[in-house]
């Protein structure tokens, strides 16, 4: 070990050094992960509580008794698996669409020349801007009369034209050589073709960021769906819970909520802590040049 | 062959962004009750009862405290815990990790595991603090507490993200910089102030503006956490109460809608044109 090595490792063992890495590094990491997983890991064991475990004065960590009753309750109350499968088929089907339409829609304005690209590319960055909540009440005058209230279309419809996912995947398009795609053009490849067999594929980290939050997204939404649909039978899960919070809030059954909570929450809990690379790079966008 | 692969896509922008806007326009100039078949034209009355009733008051006080507490708690403790994450010690990524994941979960799920801590009976705040004698505030009683209940809970979601954001923005400061000036024996607040936090602007800047959008449009735990509102009325919520909730006054309700979208449209274009090339590196 040469000399220099030998200094810097005693740098880093220094006591200053690890003095500091502890109270400025650990420590307030610690507090900071305290203060978010605590409250997520009530949530998960008071669903496994029962009833008098959770209305009384003297709470404990563990559940003395722990029990899925929670869980069976919840969906005598809500129709469970009614309303997790309308989640599901929204957020699929939803996804699915949005992620084809940006991926056509950036390929259309990186790839295929048209007079007014310009034009088309300002109209879906001003659409970017636009809050989705000011376009409510005529979305839900639109659907009505379409007959799409309380169905899953009409769930899905208004939130399908797409502007986040076109934007990123066009940045990423447009990073591509030239040369790659005169060469498939040269043997003959349609546009469809040049899009599936070469700019997608090695687009694909780009594709999965702008899908994956897309995912998370038509899972967690709620305020479209909770306007759109009064009939249990056509919710989805966020709204299914907000029902069951406006019948249980009021007599304390926590237990049962928690239970809901779980449902809602571990998903995508699961999602992130496998793929959070892409979910964090695609929702900080913009925030690194 | 460019409407082919774009025009699906452009189109349903045109009917469910651009025609609400045109449409929010016109209906927010009537008197109109939500289902009625009938209205008469109000002028721009919804528009003077936005900006000067008691109610329309309150909806501007309620907005603008939830934004301006929201925004500034989550950047300051953002930055600490940045901070502590910019060390290169191990499980650091775990941390982040974590520390990144309530900005991913259901708002309605996160409402819900709240009302129960936040429960005066029931919920573990009130244990703990009638531990040490003192008793649970009515947080869900008094306007005032349910609102900074949800400001907290708010924070508590968004806190990661602006982590995580600050975390790309301290990795991309040239690592001699702060070492000449550490060897210029410059203290730590001094290199922090002087050196880290003006290096920083640009990222600042940048959260700032993202975390005022998103808190004002803000609405999940809202609604979870105080279903008819109570002291917790900002904008996207009084929107949602007056179109779709108890009052059904689909006027007034296009009237916020237009005024919130000039209002984050104005940010925006703020951001893009203008503010942007002003912030100078250190």
């Amino acid at each position: 070990m040469s000399a220099t090595n030998l200094s810097h490792w005693r740098q880093a063992f220094s006591r200053r050094n690890i003095v500091a890495t502890v109270l400025g590094g650990y420590l307030p990491i610690l507090i900071a992960m305290a203060v978010i997983v605590l409250p997520l890991a009530w949530m998960a064991i008071a669903s496994f509580k029962p009833a008098p475990e959770i209305i009384t004065t003297q709470p404990v960590l563990w559940p003395q008794d722990p029990t899925l009753d929670n869980y069976a309750h919840v969906a005598d109350t809500v129709p469970l698996l009614t309303v997790l499968g309308n989640s599901l088929i929204v957020t699929i089907v939803g996804s699915v669409i949005k992620v084809v339409l940006a991926i056509t829609t950036a390929y259309a304005l990186v790839f295929i020349d048209f007079r007014f690209k310009n034009a088309v590319f300002l109209a879906i960055l001003v659409a970017l801007m636009v809050p989705p909540e000011a376009a409510l009440l005529p979305n839900y005058l639109t659907i009505s009369s379409l007959g799409g209230r309380n169905t899953l279309w009409g769930i899905i419809l208004p939130g399908l034209g797409t502007a986040f996912g076109t934007f990123l995947l066009r940045q990423q398009f447009k990073t591509l050589p030239k040369d790659l795609l005169e060469a498939a053009q040269l043997d003959g490849a349609g546009h469809l073709k040049r899009l599936w067999r070469i700019v997608a594929p090695v687009s694909a980290p780009t594709i999965a960021t702008v899908a994956l939050v897309t995912i998370v997204g038509e899972w967690n939404s709620f305020m479209w769906p909770l306007i759109i649909t009064d009939s249990v039978q056509n919710m989805t899960l966020p709204v299914g819970l907000n029902l069951l919070q406006s019948i249980e809030g009021q007599t304390g059954s926590y237990g049962y909520l928690m239970a809901g909570a779980v449902l809602v929450i571990l998903p995508v809990l699961i999602v992130f802590a496998a793929l959070q690379r892409f979910i964090v790079s695609g929702l900080t966008q913009g925030a690194v040049k | 062959m460019f409407l082919a692969f774009a025009g699906p896509n452009l189109l349903l922008i045109s009917v469910f962004i651009y025609f609400p806007l045109l449409s929010n326009a016109y209906y927010s100039t009537l008197n109109w009750r939500m289902g009625s078949t009938s209205a008469t034209s109000a002028g721009i009355d919804n528009y003077v009862r936005l900006f000067t009733s008691p109610q329309g008051a309150e909806m501007w006080r309620v907005t603008i405290t939830f934004t301006v507490v929201t925004v500034l708690a989550s950047m300051v403790l953002g930055l600490l815990v940045a901070l502590a994450l910019n060390h290169r010690i191990p499980g650091i990524t775990a941390g982040r990790t974590a520390i990144f994941s309530p900005y991913v979960l259901s708002g309605v799920g996160v409402g819900m595991v709240w009302n129960f801590i936040f429960d005066p009976q029931l919920g573990v705040l009130g244990h703990v603090l009638r531990s040490f004698g003192a008793s649970s505030p009515e947080w869900y009683l008094d306007p005032d507490l349910a609102l900074v209940m949800v400001i907290v809970v708010y924070v508590w979601k968004n806190l990661g993200f602006c982590a995580v954001v600050f975390l790309a923005g301290l990795q991309s400061i040239p690592s001699d910089l702060i070492e000449a000036a550490r060897i210029d024996r410059a203290g730590a607040l001094r290199r922090f102030f002087r050196l880290t936090l003006p290096l920083l602007s640009p990222t600042v800047f940048f959260l700032t503006v993202t975390n005022i959008l998103s808190s004002m449009q803000a609405f999940d735990i809202l609604k979870i956490m105080t279903p008819s509102g109570n002291g917790t009325n900002t904008i996207v919520f009084e929107l949602f109460l007056q179109g779709f909730g108890p009052y059904q006054n689909a006027g007034y309700a296009a009237a916020i809608s237009v005024v919130l979208f000039v209002v984050l449209f104005a940010i925006t274009a703020f951001q893009m044109r203008f503010v942007e090339k002003r912030v100078h590196y250190a």
